[in-house]
């Protein structure tokens, strides 16, 4: 390993360490409030027993059920965002007339928090499963569509007079030149959209939920197991990342040109 | 094959051009005249923002032009009421460089043939291969372009217009932003591509050295708004070599284009306009 790599893993371990000692420093000594909380070592316990007090472990099937719950409806929303924000976005960058039509009701729509959907969801979706990709959907869209669209508007207009001037019809310049350049902002817009649609699922599932890590949580809070609170936590921190983990690395394959 | 007459005659016949931003009515070109023969080098000088760009915007198509008409081969391709359709027969180089960044070298320079649907993409990027041989570039063919520097950056898109066969090469101040070195360097790359290729080439720069060793003709453009001042007939044999710019017949080219140019600039000066091109 080069040194400076060297230097930032260690940095990243040793604010890492810190931040668990502290924790345990916090717990372990009854500082304020914290008394109430699980300290690292328990967490890791309980999270690592084949035996877990509270029933959920790595060992246990009901956890894998959870993140399997969550994850199928973060994809189903996620893939519906995509599929319906990506076209959209690129639509309403290219063509004024769709802009000036959908652009002020998108502006409108996009303020309103996921949380404020909830009833609305309930109602108009049959059944919670709906509800909750509703509400995951829903945050992950907006955030695709305005960045496809912004991909749209900041591409360089001699790169679609070149193609024109080089024999380019309008569809080809679509798929020439709109499309790969807005592709930077396309994937910006799918990080914050995989972000948002992690959040808004949380919530969702803790208001409607039967299942999922936002159920977990709020499920050992209300039967006071603190630990399997941070399990819940610290798993969607993992699977949060991982999925932005995969984005990152589609995009940078998808993007090699920008690599240099 | 029909027989090939000689392609690429541009004619500028009175064109025009008014921008009406709020009702302002800024004239950008007027009565711009100029007959440009097949296979003559021209380039255009004038001030900075002095409507040059447009007059080629006007040309290429991408703006339409409010007076005049322009033929290409006596057909004419634009008018104040019908502009000009961007093609592959006016194919533009730009100020700041258009390569798609996206695309490699290769892809890049096959992609007007696989557009215009001429050529099977296997076929054209074969065809685009081999001319990137010819020109020294297989090398860089898969590179992307944001590895190149900018005078190859240059010389590819210069490339990538030429593989279409236009009739017209219309060059935006392509070397406006390379360094004084890299300049040299692209202005014999661009007299070897033009003695092997013969096309009709509209040049548009403010660096008069640039002008004048390149070109057949050099058109000193007036300030806002454009008109012809005075059109210099630049009779250096060709090839040409960088030897020719100490010689007496560029210095004297020179100070009579320098000294055209120079009036334009300063009464850009006082008018005090802001750039437009």
């Amino acid at each position: 390993m080069k040194p400076a790599r060297i230097q930032s893993v260690s940095l990243g371990a040793l604010g890492f360490c810190g931040f668990v000692a502290a924790w345990w420093l916090l717990v372990h000594f009854e500082v304020w409030r914290f008394a109430k909380l699980p300290d690292p070592l328990s967490v890791v316990r309980e999270w690592t027993s084949r035996n877990p007090q509270y029933g959920v472990s790595l060992f246990t099937p009901v956890y894998y059920q959870d993140i399997w719950a969550s994850t199928v409806r973060v994809l189903i929303a996620f893939v519906l965002a995509t599929v319906l924000g990506v076209p959209l976005g690129i639509l309403l960058g290219w063509n004024r007339t769709a802009r000036e039509f959908l652009f002020p009701l998108l502006e409108l729509i996009r303020p309103i928090p996921p949380l404020a959907w909830v009833p609305l969801a309930i109602l108009m979706l049959s059944g919670q499963q709906s509800a909750m990709i509703f509400l995951t959907w829903i945050a992950a869209f907006f955030a695709t569509v305005l960045n496809t669209m912004l991909g749209v508007t900041s591409i360089d207009e001699s790169y679609l007079r070149a193609a024109y001037s080089l024999g380019a019809r309008k569809t080809d310049a679509l798929w020439t030149v709109i499309v790969p350049g807005a592709l930077p902002y396309v994937f910006t817009g799918l990080q914050i959209g995989m972000g948002v649609a992690w959040f808004s699922l949380v919530a969702g599932e803790m208001i409607a939920g039967e299942t999922g890590l936002g159920y977990l949580i709020l499920n050992s809070y209300v039967q006071l197991q603190t630990a399997t609170i941070v399990i819940g936590m610290v798993t969607l921190g993992f699977v949060g990342f991982l999925s932005s983990a995969i984005i990152r690395w589609a995009g940078r394959r998808l993007m090699a040109w920008q690599s240099h | 094959m029909a027989v090939a007459l000689a392609r690429g005659a541009l004619s500028l016949r009175g064109v025009g051009k008014v921008y009406d931003p709020g009702g302002l009515n800024v004239a950008a070109v007027e009565d711009w005249t100029l007959d440009i023969a097949p296979g003559e080098f021209v380039a255009v000088v004038g001030p900075s923002g002095c409507g040059k760009t447009t007059l080629l915007n006007g040309i290429a198509g991408f703006d339409p032009i409010s007076a005049g008409e322009i033929v290409l081969d006596g057909e004419t391709i634009a008018s104040a009421r019908r502009p000009a359709l961007p093609g592959a027969d006016r194919v533009v180089v730009f100020q700041n460089g258009a390569l798609f960044p996206w695309k490699t070298v290769l892809d890049n320079v096959a992609y007007g043939p696989i557009v215009q649907r001429l050529k099977p993409r296997g076929q054209a990027r074969e065809a685009a291969l081999a001319l990137l041989e010819r020109v020294g570039l297989s090398d860089v063919a898969d590179a992307y372009p944001a590895a190149l520097s900018s005078g190859v950056q240059r010389r590819v898109e210069i490339v990538r217009a030429l593989i279409n066969d236009p009739r017209v090469l219309l060059l935006d101040e392509p070397f406006r932003a390379l360094d004084a070195l890299s300049k040299s360097v692209m202005h014999e790359q661009v007299l070897e591509l033009y003695d092997a290729t013969h096309k009709t080439v509209f040049f548009i720069t403010h660096d008069l050295d640039e002008a004048i060793f390149l070109a057949d003709r050099v058109v000193v453009s007036t300030t806002r708004p454009a008109r012809v001042k005075q059109v210099l007939r630049v009779d250096l044999p060709r090839p040409r070599s960088r030897a020719l710019i100490a010689s007496e017949a560029f210095v004297d080219l020179k100070r009579r284009v320098a000294g055209a140019v120079h009036e334009e600039a300063q009464r850009a000066f006082a008018l005090g306009e802001r750039e437009l091109a």
